[in-house]
C-alpha cells in the first residue's frame, strides 16, 4: 500500500475469552467512535471462520485497508489475523487486560480504554514497509582454505552458489594435511582413520562453482551484505571481486610452547608438542631428536598451557584424543615401546568413549590423573615427576621423549588483544561491557594485520568474544556473529576437532547462502526475518553527534568525514537501536518510528486528578518481556492496572524523548523492562538492553536538574521464565514512584 | 505458519522429523533459505526436551527465550509448516522423490478453533500424571502442556479421557472446539529429501539397581531436577525434596548414572558434567546454606565457556567435586540418603549422608524405541544414526550425544545437505 492511499480503518473487538464479561464493550466503541472516528464492530469468536470473514468482507467490500483487532495477544492468532496489503494492528485485550486484571472494574476498563487509543494511533503512525532491494551477487567468500574452508566452500557451491576461496599458504589443506592419521568419525569410534583432505582439496579445486586464490589474503572488504567489493591480494598483484556473503574459517595456531619452559620445552630438545609429534608420525618413525633413536618411553603431558590461568585457561576439547592417537602411533612405531598419558581430567565426549577404550585396552599405554611436579634432564633421558595420581602414590617416569598437549589458540588472539587495549585506552567510567568506543579501537589497531580488513567504523574483523574466538554469545544461535552475512566456522569459532569443524563450515555456509537469500528480498536476517522495514534517515536535520553510528551493535552504520552517518541497510538487523540513539529524531522506519510511540503516549488519558489514580508506563521487549507478561496473564497473576504496556523491537530502540512525552502528559513514571545485559547478555540485539540502561542513567540526571525525582524512571531485566515476578516488579515500581508523589507537571 | 489438519495434494522440498532444537534448526533454516518444509512432531507441542530445562548450561538463560524467538520465526514464515501429534508411518521412493506417509493422531481439540481460554479444565474430572514435569504432579485430562506451548492449544490425553461418557469440556467449550470421535488420520506428504532429528530421552533410572532411584522417593534424576527448579514445575520453582517437601541442605550428584557403563550406556552422554554443576548453581542461589557434592570419573567440560563455567563452579567451596564413582545409594534416616563411593585419589572408601540425591542420567536415542520406517537409515550398536545416506541425513542426538550449541549447528548443517538434494 503506497503513501497515497488513504486509510481506512475498521476496530474489531472479540468479545470471547472472557473479554465481553468483563469490559464495557460500548464503551471502548465510543472511544474509538468520538475520539477517532474509527468504526467498530464485535465478534463473539472473532477467529473462527466466521469471524474472519467478517473482517475480510469489510477488506474486499468495504475498502477497509487498516485492520485493528481488539483481541488476544498478537502472539497468537497471527496468520488467522494476516491480510495480504492490510495493516494490521492487534491490541492485547485478553492477556494484557482481562485475564491479569479484576473484571467489571473501572481500572480495568480505562485501561482497555487506553489501549484502544495507543492501538488507534499506532495504526494511523504505520505505514505498509517497502523493502530494501539491490541486485545481490549471489556468491560466497570463504577465507581460510583448511579443513573447515573447503568443507564451507565445497557445500555451498553444491547447493548451487559461487565460491571464492581464500588462501594464506601456498597449499591448502590446513594443518590436517600435515595430519598422517585422524581419530575415529565413524561407528564403533575405535579406528584411526587416514584423512580424505585431498580428496577434499581436488573436489574443491575442480568444482566448477569454486574459484581458488592460495597464497593470497584479503587486502579489503567495502560495502554491504549482497554487495561486498573485495580486494584479493596475491603475491603483490590485487584482484577485485564482488561477493554476497562470507564464511571466516582462518582457523587456530598452536600455543606457543616457548612459554611452557617449566615444561622443559626449549630446555630440552626432547621434549616437543603434540603438532610437533604428527610430523614426526608423517615422516613414519617415532625417534627422539637428540639422539635419533627410536622412542621407547615417551610420556604425553595434556593440559600443557591448558586449564592454567597461567597459559591458556580454557580446554582446547580434542588434546585428549590426539594423545590417545599419538600413544597409539607410538605403538605403531616401535611394539616395544610403552606410551605414559598424564591427564587432568580424560576428555572423550559422546561415543569418543569407545576410542578411550581402545587406548586403554593396549598393554603398553598406562593412563592416569596426575599433576606435573617437575621434568628434569636424567642420564637416562627426562625425568617427568608426577604426584596426585591414582595409583595413590606420587610417580617418576624417564622417559626418552616428552610431548606436550599444547592447545588451540584462534586466529583472532590478537584482535581480542588490541580490543582489550581499547577498553583500556578508554578509562576509567567509560567502558562498557561487549564493546569498545571505535576511535580507541582504531588506536589500538596500529600496524594490525586483519584477517577480513572490512571497512566498517566499528573495526576491520568479526568482534571477538572471550580468549579471542569469534563464537556466539547465545546457545540457541551459535552462529550470531555480530556482523551480518559473515559467519565464522571451525576453531576460530570454538576449539574443535575436524568432524565438528566440518559440521560446523557447513551450517555456516547454509547461513551465508540464506543471507544472500534473504537481502535479495529485502528481508532482514535472523532474528527479524520476514522483516522487510528498515530505518530512514532524514539528514537534513543530522547534527553529526555520530551516536548512531557508534551504538549500532552490528557495525551497520558508517560515516562520511564530517560525521554524517552513511547507513548500510543491508547490514541491519532492524532493531532499532539507532532511532533510540539519535537525539534529532531522525532516524524512522515506515512502522516504527519515535513519533509513532510518542503520539501513542499522548493519546493516553491521564486524570488531572490524582485521586483517579497515578498513571505509569511499562516500555517492554517485545521478544522476551511482552511474552513474560502474556505467560503471567495465561496464570492469571495481577498486576497493577495503572500501567500502560508498550512493546519495543528492542530496549535499545527506547528514545529518551519519549520521558519527556510522558512527563509532559502529566504520567507520573516510567519503567523499562528488557533483556539482561553485561556478561552473559540475553539482548537478541547484543547490547540494546545496555544501551537503554545507559541512556537510562543520563535521564536520571536530567530529571535531577529539572527538579523531578530520579525513582520516576527504572531499568528491571527480566527474563522470560521469570513471568512469575512481574506482578511484584511493578508493583514496587508503582509504590516507589507513589513515594515520590504525582508528577508536578500533571494538568499543565 | 498454523498449525492444522492438511488435506489435499502435499508437498514440500525437505520433511524434518523431530521438532526439538535440531530438528526447529533444521526446518526454520531452509525455510529461511527459500525452501518448502514440513516439520513432523510426535509431542501436541514443538520445542522438544528443551521446552523442559529451566536454564542452559554454561550461561544460566532460560530455554523460552530461544524457543520465542524460534516460535515467532515459524509464525510469520509461510515456508514451513509443521504437524504436532504426528508421526512417519511410512516412507518410500527415493532421494529427490520421496513419499512420506504421516499418521496425525487425535488431538481431540480442533486447532482452528480452540482459543487457548481455559474454560475445559475447570470442568474435567479425570487427572493425569504431568509427563512434561516426569509425573511428578498431575494434570486435567485436558491441559494445556505448558506455558509457552506452540500451538497454544490444548489436548486430551485419551489414554484416561472417559470420552463420551463424560464429555462436560464439550459441553463448556463455548467455541465448538473438542470433538471426541477425533479418528487418526493418515497423510502423505512428498518431499525431496528427509531430516531425521528424533532426539533422545533420558535413560531409564529404574534399571540401575544400586543408585536407589524408584526405591527410596528422595532420589532423583537430573531432567527432574530442571522441573523442580522451574517456576511452571511441581513445585512452582521451589527445589524440595519429594519425600516430606523440605528443602534439601545437602545434596550429592552422581555423575555417570548409567553412562560409560557396559551394563547400560557405554558412551558418555557429553552434556551430564555440565548439567549437574548448572544444577548445583539452582541449589546453591535457592538454599543458601546448602552443600553440594559431585561424584564423578572425569569432569568434561571442553572448550573456553565450559571451562570457565567449571571454574566458576569449583569456586564456591560449598560445591565438592569428588572423583570416584558411586557404588550405591542406602537408605538412611528420615528419608537421609548414604552415597557410598570410592574415592579414586585416595583409595579410600567413603560414605556421605546427604538429604537428596541426583542421578545424572545420560541420553538414549529415542531411535532406540521409535523404529523409522526409513530403510537406508543405518543404526550403530547403541540406536545412534549414521549419517552417509544421501537424501536423508540425522542431526542433533539422533546422531550422539551432544549439547545445545551443537544440536543447533548439526540442524543447520543437515539444513543444507536437504537443499543440496532438493536442488538436483
Amino acid at each position: 500500500m503506497s503513501e497515497e492511499v488513504e486509510k481506512k480503518y475498521t476496530l474489531y473487538i472479540c468479545t470471547g475469552c472472557e473479554i465481553g464479561k468483563s469490559l464495557d464493550i460500548e464503551r471502548l466503541k465510543e472511544v474509538a467512535d468520538e475520539e477517532f472516528s474509527v468504526p467498530a464492530k464485535t465478534h463473539e469468536f472473532l477467529c473462527s471462520a466466521e469471524g474472519v470473514e467478517l473482517i475480510k468482507n469489510d477488506i474486499e467490500n468495504e475498502g477497509v485497508n487498516t485492520v485493528i483487532i481488539a483481541a488476544c495477544s498478537p502472539r497468537v492468532n497471527f496468520d488467522t489475523f494476516n491480510f495480504p496489503n492490510v495493516i494490521v494492528e492487534r491490541i492485547n485485550l485478553r492477556e494484557h487486560v482481562v485475564w491479569s486484571h479484576k473484571p467489571n472494574d473501572e481500572d480495568t476498563q480505562m485501561l482497555a480504554e487506553d489501549y484502544i487509543r495507543m492501538g488507534i494511533v499506532k495504526a494511523q503512525k504505520t505505514e505498509f514497509p517497502e523493502p530494501y532491494k539491490e541486485e545481490v551477487v549471489k556468491s560466497v567468500l570463504v577465507v581460510g582454505g583448511g579443513v573447515t574452508g573447503l568443507t564451507a566452500a565445497l557445500e555451498a557451491a553444491k547447493a548451487g552458489y559461487d565460491v571464492y576461496l581464500v588462501e594464506k599458504e601456498a597449499e591448502l589443506g590446513g594443518w590436517v594435511r600435515k595430519f598422517p592419521w585422524l581419530t575415529p568419525d565413524k561407528p564403533p569410534f575405535r579406528d584411526l582413520r587416514k584423512p580424505d583432505i585431498d580428496e577434499k582439496i581436488k573436489q574443491v579445486m575442480e568444482h566448477k562453482r569454486i574459484k581458488v586464490y592460495t597464497s593470497s589474503y584479503v587486502e579489503q572488504i567495502s560495502g554491504q551484505p549482497g554487495l561486498f567489493d573485495v580486494v584479493i591480494s596475491k603475491n603483490g598483484t590485487k584482484e577485485e571481486i564482488k561477493i554476497g556473503s562470507i564464511v571466516v574459517a582462518a582457523g587456530w595456531e598452536p600455543y606457543d610452547a616457548t612459554k611452557l619452559e617449566h615444561l622443559g620445552y626449549g630446555k630440552y630438545p626432547d621434549v616437543i608438542t603434540n603438532v610437533q609429534m604428527e610430523e614426526m608420525a608423517a615422516n613414519g618413525k617415532i625417534i627422539v631428536p637428540s639422539t635419533g633413536k627410536e622412542a621407547k618411553k615417551v610420556v604425553f603431558i595434556q593440559c600443557a598451557g591448558q586449564r592454567d590461568p597461567e597459559h591458556l585457561p580454557y580446554c582446547s576439547g580434542i588434546c585428549c584424543m590426539v594423545s590417545l592417537k599419538q600413544a597409539l602411533y607410538v605403538r605403531e612405531s616401535n611394539p616395544d615401546a610403552q606410551a605414559f598419558i598424564i591427564y587432568k581430567d580424560i576428555r572423550t565426549p559422546g561415543e569418543y568413549e569407545n576410542f578411550y577404550k581402545r587406548v586403554q585396552e593396549d598393554p603398553g599405554i598406562f593412563l592416569t590423573k596426575g599433576e606435573i611436579k617437575g621434568i628434569s634432564k636424567s642420564k637416562g633421558g627426562i625425568l617427568v615427576e608426577v604426584s596426585d595420581t591414582l595409583l595413590g602414590e606420587d610417580i617418576e617416569i624417564e622417559a626418552d621423549l616428552v610431548v606436550l598437549a599444547v592447545g588451540m589458540v584462534p586466529r583472532l588472539y590478537e584482535y581480542q588483544k588490541r580490543y582489550e587495549q581499547a577498553r583500556e585506552l578508554e578509562g576509567e567510567g567509560q567502558q562498557q561491557q561487549t564493546t569498545v568506543a571505535s576511535d580507541k579501537l582504531w588506536e589500538a589497531l596500529e600496524g594490525y594485520q586483519g584477517i577480513l580488513n572490512l571497512q566498517y567504523r566499528q573495526g576491520p574483523d568479526l568482534p571477538p568474544l572471550k580468549y579471542g574466538f569469534a563464537d556466539s554469545n547465545f546457545i540457541c544461535f551459535p552462529y550470531e556473529s555480530g556482523r551480518t552475512a559473515i559467519y565464522a566456522a571451525g576453531p576460530i569459532r570454538q576449539p574443535m576437532g575436524v568432524v565438528e569443524s566440518e559440521n560446523d563450515a557447513t551450517g555456516a555456509a547454509l547461513k551465508a547462502v540464506q543471507a544472500l537469500e534473504l537481502i535479495s528480498i529485502g528481508s532482514a536476517t535472523f532474528p527479524r526475518v520476514g522483516d522487510l522495514s528498515y530505518p530512514e534517515f532524514f539528514l537534513q536535520r543530522c547534527t553529526q553527534c555520530k551516536r548512531c553510528t557508534e551504538e549500532c551493535p552490528f557495525g551497520a552504520i558508517d560515516e562520511d568525514e564530517k560525521g554524517t552517518p552513511l547507513p548500510n541497510p543491508t547490514r541491519c538487523r532492524r532493531c532499532g537501536v539507532c532511532m533510540g540513539a539519535c537525539p534529532e529524531r531522525i532516524i524512522s522506519f515506515k512502522n516504527y518510528s519515535v513519533d509513532m510511540i510518542g503520539s501513542m503516549i499522548k493519546s493516553i488519558y491521564v486524570p488531572e486528578d490524582e485521586e483517579e489514580g497515578l498513571r505509569f508506563l511499562a516500555f517492554v521487549c517485545e521478544n522476551d518481556a511482552y511474552p513474560a507478561f502474556d505467560m503471567a496473564a495465561l496464570n492469571r497473576l495481577e498486576w497493577h492496572p495503572n500501567v500502560r504496556i508498550i512493546p519495543l523491537r528492542c530496549l535499545g530502540s527506547f528514545n529518551v524523548v519519549w520521558i519527556a512525552d510522558a512527563l509532559s502528559r502529566g504520567i507520573d513514571g516510567a519503567i523499562l523492562i528488557g533483556c539482561k545485559y553485561g556478561e552473559d547478555y540475553q539482548c537478541h540485539f547484543l547490547r540494546g538492553s545496555e544501551l537503554a540502561n545507559r541512556r537510562m542513567e543520563n535521564v536520571k540526571e536530567t530529571l535531577e536538574r529539572l527538579a523531578l525525582e530520579p525513582e520516576r524512571v527504572k531499568v528491571i531485566q527480566l527474563p522470560i521464565s521469570d513471568y512469575d515476578k512481574i506482578p511484584e516488579i511493578i508493583q514496587e515500581f508503582v509504590e516507589e514512584v507513589e513515594e515520590v508523589g504525582p508528577n508536578p507537571y500533571k494538568g499543565f | 505458519m498454523r498449525d492444522s489438519i492438511p488435506s489435499g495434494a502435499l508437498s514440500g522440498n525437505i520433511l524434518v522429523i523431530g521438532g526439538g532444537m535440531a530438528g526447529l534448526s533444521a526446518a526454520l533454516e531452509a525455510s529461511e533459505a527459500g525452501y518448502d518444509v514440513y516439520l513432523i512432531e510426535k509431542n501436541p507441542y514443538l520445542g522438544g526436551r528443551v521446552a523442559q530445562m529451566y536454564q542452559y548450561f554454561p550461561k544460566l538463560c532460560p530455554p523460552y527465550c530461544g524457543l520465542e524467538i524460534i516460535f515467532r520465526r515459524i509464525r510469520t514464515n509461510p515456508k514451513i509448516k509443521y504437524l504436532t501429534m504426528s508421526e512417519v508411518v511410512d516412507v518410500s521412493g527415493e532421494p529427490g522423490a520421496f513419499d512420506v506417509d504421516v499418521r496425525i493422531n487425535p488431538r481431540y481439540v480442533d486447532l482452528e478453533k480452540c482459543t487457548a481460554c481455559g474454560e475445559c479444565v475447570k470442568v474435567c474430572p479425570v487427572d493425569r500424571e504431568n509427563d512434561f514435569n516426569y509425573g511428578m504432579d498431575k494434570t486435567k485430562a485436558i491441559y494445556l502442556p505448558h506455558d509457552l506451548a506452540f500451538p497454544m492449544k490444548y489436548v486430551i490425553d485419551d489414554s484416561v479421557c472417559k470420552k463420551l461418557e463424560c464429555a462436560k469440556c464439550v459441553e463448556a467449550c463455548s467455541y465448538d472446539a473438542i470433538d471426541l470421535n477425533m479418528k487418526p488420520k493418515t497423510i502423505r506428504i512428498k518431499a525431496e529429501s528427509i531430516v531425521i532429528a528424533t532426539g533422545w530421552k533420558p535413560y531409564d533410572a529404574t534399571k540401575l539397581d544400586d543408585l536407589g532411584f524408584g526405591k527410596y522417593p528422595n532420589v532423583i534424576t537430573n531432567v527432574m531436577m530442571e522441573r523442580l527448579a522451574a517456576f511452571n514445575g511441581p513445585t512452582k520453582g521451589r527445589i524440595l525434596r519429594p519425600s516430606d517437601g523440605k528443602e534439601p541442605k545437602t545434596v550429592a550428584f552422581v555423575q555417570c548414572a548409567g553412562s560409560r557403563d557396559e551394563n547400560h550406556l557405554p558412551y558418555c552422554s557429553a552434556v551430564c558434567c555440565l548439567a549437574s554443576m548448572k544444577q548445583a548453581t539452582y541449589l546453591r542461589e535457592q538454599i543458601p546454606d546448602s552443600k553440594v557434592y559431585i561424584f564423578y570419573i572425569d569432569i568434561r567440560t571442553p572448550g573456553g565457556k565450559f571451562e570457565d563455567f567449571y571454574t566458576k563452579v569449583s569456586q564456591d567451596e560449598n560445591i565438592v567435586f569428588v572423583k570416584g564413582k558411586v557404588a550405591k545409594v542406602e537408605e538412611g534416616e528420615d528419608g537421609n540418603l548414604i552415597v557410598v563411593a570410592e574415592n579414586a585419589l585416595t583409595g579410600e572408601k567413603t560414605r556421605t549422608e546427604v538429604e537428596m540425591v541426583v542421578l545424572a542420567t545420560g541420553m538414549q536415542p529415542e531411535l532406540s524405541d521409535v523404529k523409522l520406517p526409513i530403510k537406508e537409515l543405518k543404526l550403530d550398536e547403541y540406536d545412534f544414526a549414521t549419517f552417509d545416506t544421501p537424501g536423508i541425513y540425522a542431526a542433533g542426538v539422533a546422531r550422539g550425544p551432544a549439547d545445545v550449541a551443537s544440536v543447533v549447528e548439526q540442524g543447520t548443517a543437515a539444513a543444507l545437505k536437504g537443499i543440496q538434494t532438493a536442488k538436483r
